[in-house]
């Protein structure tokens, strides 16, 4: 199926009429998945959950340890959402916890991206035998789940934030390294590939000015859906209680810190759980908007 | 080149892989760093490292390591727990069976109704049933497994209403069916985390099926839509699925640490996620080799079947 994602040129059929068009075909899909309630939404509710993570240390009543009343109790006054099992503010620790996930998580996501576009450009530009040896040991380390490689990982190695990122990295390369070789396959073939060769342009260059932009819609659907995997595996990291486990608020291991008193102070699981649930869906629906663009243009061409 | 030859091409990649996923673990478990010094800690005297050394076993080549470790595996003996020397498979035991179990009821739940749900969307296309299951599938295929299941817990098990128990209990030398309503949040959960995938490849394998000739032609020949659908559309619309299918059963494998931990369940999950806290380096290297097992052998399953339902493919086989 990847190799009939579309190519992206095509687009250019749409906007060509438009007068001073600086960017090159990128425009097209991106303007037709804004056009979608989906892609709307899910960027809102991005935006909100990335605002509470980033601004909410500022705001934040209390610090994310101090103590403020008895622990799990759900009415404190003068506090939001009741205090945690060892009596700090449910709130201030949600509004202090989103940073280390999210950084963890869109880090550990562009180094795994750029990582695989390398990969599966090199592999799809050169086709042959490279190409057979790369897809086969991604199929082997796509053999492996994702938590499963991380959880083996942290045994030994420890529980260190450069091995998590890593690790993470490493399950985001096989998909991302797939989607963009499947999609410049279909690029290469084409004459201003051949053309640019002729030129004597370097494969550098033919790669990253040439290709790389004809296959970045496929690219940025993947990528959205990779940030959502990452988040997911930090996340899980963090709920098993096999987080960090640094001496600072965090939403996933506030899940694993909270969810044993759920039926008498539901807050401290709800909040994280909730802001959590709404950050990878938010992402997964922009994935779907762009998803849906993508398609729709390439669905454009062949009628 | 025929199916038997494909077959055995196949046989021999997951053979391949389980030995790669097998150097991986060991490499990343015994020789990135040290078990010995992860279990006593960084402010352990050398001395008593090199004697926890010796009592594992740790001091020997690491190639000799490997070899024990491997031969063992093979020949059913996964070597004895770090934290208290009991065998392996004493430790995980009943457990096996219980994740085994577990996954088994998902599967058997998930992977029909997937297909009925998948089906009646692509042939309702666009209708109140087919949007409503789109839009859900989209948020639900989203949302991490724990955060799932943790919302089904809030609604059905502490807060909201309190109809169902929040953890399983299933005493140790019971089968995994003595507590059935224990079983049934984390089923709903994995099930609520496969459908979503299966449904919707389904439904869009099926639309194609739908528009194609010979869907029509049994439609021009009079036969009732119920028997075009059925019998006509499914079997062709289940080859592109199987593929998920696998993925998704495969995916059960790993999907189930997060959901025993949450429930509480006795199985291998709980199991693995107590060995990495402990850092009993065997327990988790038997844990990890048996889901990779699974995982290679549902995926080499789901290959050989899809060709065997394709027709087409058997003649393009290369």
């Amino acid at each position: 199926m990847t190799t009939e994602l579309p190519v992206l040129a095509t687009a250019d059929v749409e906007v060509l009429e438009l007068p001073a068009r600086k960017a090159p075909a990128r425009r097209g899909f991106i303007r037709a998945a804004l056009a979608l309630w989906r892609t709307r939404i899910g960027l809102v509710i991005v935006a909100v959950v990335v605002g509470i993570a980033v601004i909410g240390p500022w705001v934040a009543p209390n610090g994310p340890t101090d103590f403020v009343g008895t622990p799990n109790t759900r009415v404190v006054d003068g506090v939001w959402f009741g205090t945690d099992a060892l009596g700090q503010d449910v709130w201030s620790r949600f509004l202090h916890g989103g940073r280390t996930i999210l950084v963890l998580a869109v880090v550990a996501t562009l180094i795994g991206l750029v990582t695989g576009v390398v990969i599966g450009l090199v592999a799809g530009y050169n086709r042959g035998r490279l190409d057979n040896v790369l897809m086969r040991a991604i199929d082997i380390i796509l053999a492996f789940p994702g938590l499963l490689l991380l959880l083996v990982a942290i045994t030994t190695l420890g529980r260190n934030s450069w091995v998590i990122v890593l690790l993470v990295a490493l399950t985001v390369i096989p998909r991302v390294a797939r989607v963009t070789r499947g999609a410049a396959l279909g690029v290469v073939e084409r004459d201003f590939i051949g053309a640019a060769e002729a030129l004597g342009e370097s494969r550098t260059r033919i790669l990253g000015s040439e290709v790389l932009p004809n296959v970045a819609g496929p690219l940025l659907v993947e990528a959205n859906l990779r940030l959502t995997y990452s988040i997911f595996l930090i996340g899980a990291l963090g709920f098993l209680g096999l987080g960090l486990g640094l001496n600072k608020a965090d939403w996933a291991q506030m899940v694993n810190e909270n969810r044993l008193a759920l039926s008498q102070q539901p807050w401290g699981t709800l909040l994280p759980i909730f802001a959590i649930g709404l950050l990878t869906v938010g992402v997964g629906l922009i994935a779907d908007g762009l998803g849906r663009a993508v398609a729709g243009i390439d669905r454009g061409r062949a009628d | 080149m025929g199916i038997v030859k494909f077959v055995v091409r196949r046989l021999l990649f997951g053979v391949l892989t389980l030995f790669v996923v097998s150097v991986a673990v060991f490499v990343l478990t015994q020789a990135l760093s040290d078990p010995a010094q992860a279990i006593l800690g960084r402010e352990a005297q050398p001395a008593s490292i090199l004697a926890k050394q010796q009592e594992l076993g740790l001091d020997r080549p690491l190639l000799t390591q490997y070899w024990e470790w491997i031969s063992g595996l093979l020949t059913g003996d996964p070597g004895v727990s770090f934290t208290n020397g009991v065998p392996v498979m004493d430790v995980l035991g009943d457990r096996l069976w219980n994740s085994l179990f577990l996954m088994t009821v998902s599967a058997a739940i998930s992977i029909p109704l997937s297909i009925a749900v998948g089906t009646y969307a692509a042939a309702r296309r666009d209708h109140t049933f087919d949007s409503t299951t789109s839009g859900t599938s989209l948020v639900l295929a989203s949302m991490p497994d724990f955060v799932l299941g943790l919302l089904l817990v809030v609604l059905l098990a502490t807060n909201v209403w309190r109809v169902l128990p929040a953890v399983t209990r299933i005493r140790p030398g019971e089968p995994p069916w003595s507590d059935l309503d224990g079983l049934v949040l984390p089923v709903l959960t994995l099930t609520l985390v496969v459908v979503p995938y299966v449904s919707r490849v389904m439904r869009a394998s099926m639309i194609e099926v739908l528009e194609s000739d010979y869907v029509e032609m049994a439609r021009l020949k009079g036969l009732p839509e119920r028997a075009v659908l059925w019998r006509h559309a499914l079997p062709n619309a289940i080859g592109p699925t199987l593929q998920v299918i696998a993925f998704n059963i495969a995916y059960l494998a790993g999907g189930v640490i997060l959901i025993e931990y949450l429930f509480n369940y006795p199985g291998i999950g709980g199991a693995l996620r107590d060995a990495v806290t402990d850092r009993n380096v065997p327990v988790v290297q038997f844990v990890a080799m048996f889901i990779s097992g699974i995982w290679v052998v549902v995926n080499l399953l789901a290959d050989v079947g899809t060709v065997l339902v394709t027709p087409r493919l058997r003649t393009q086989l290369t």
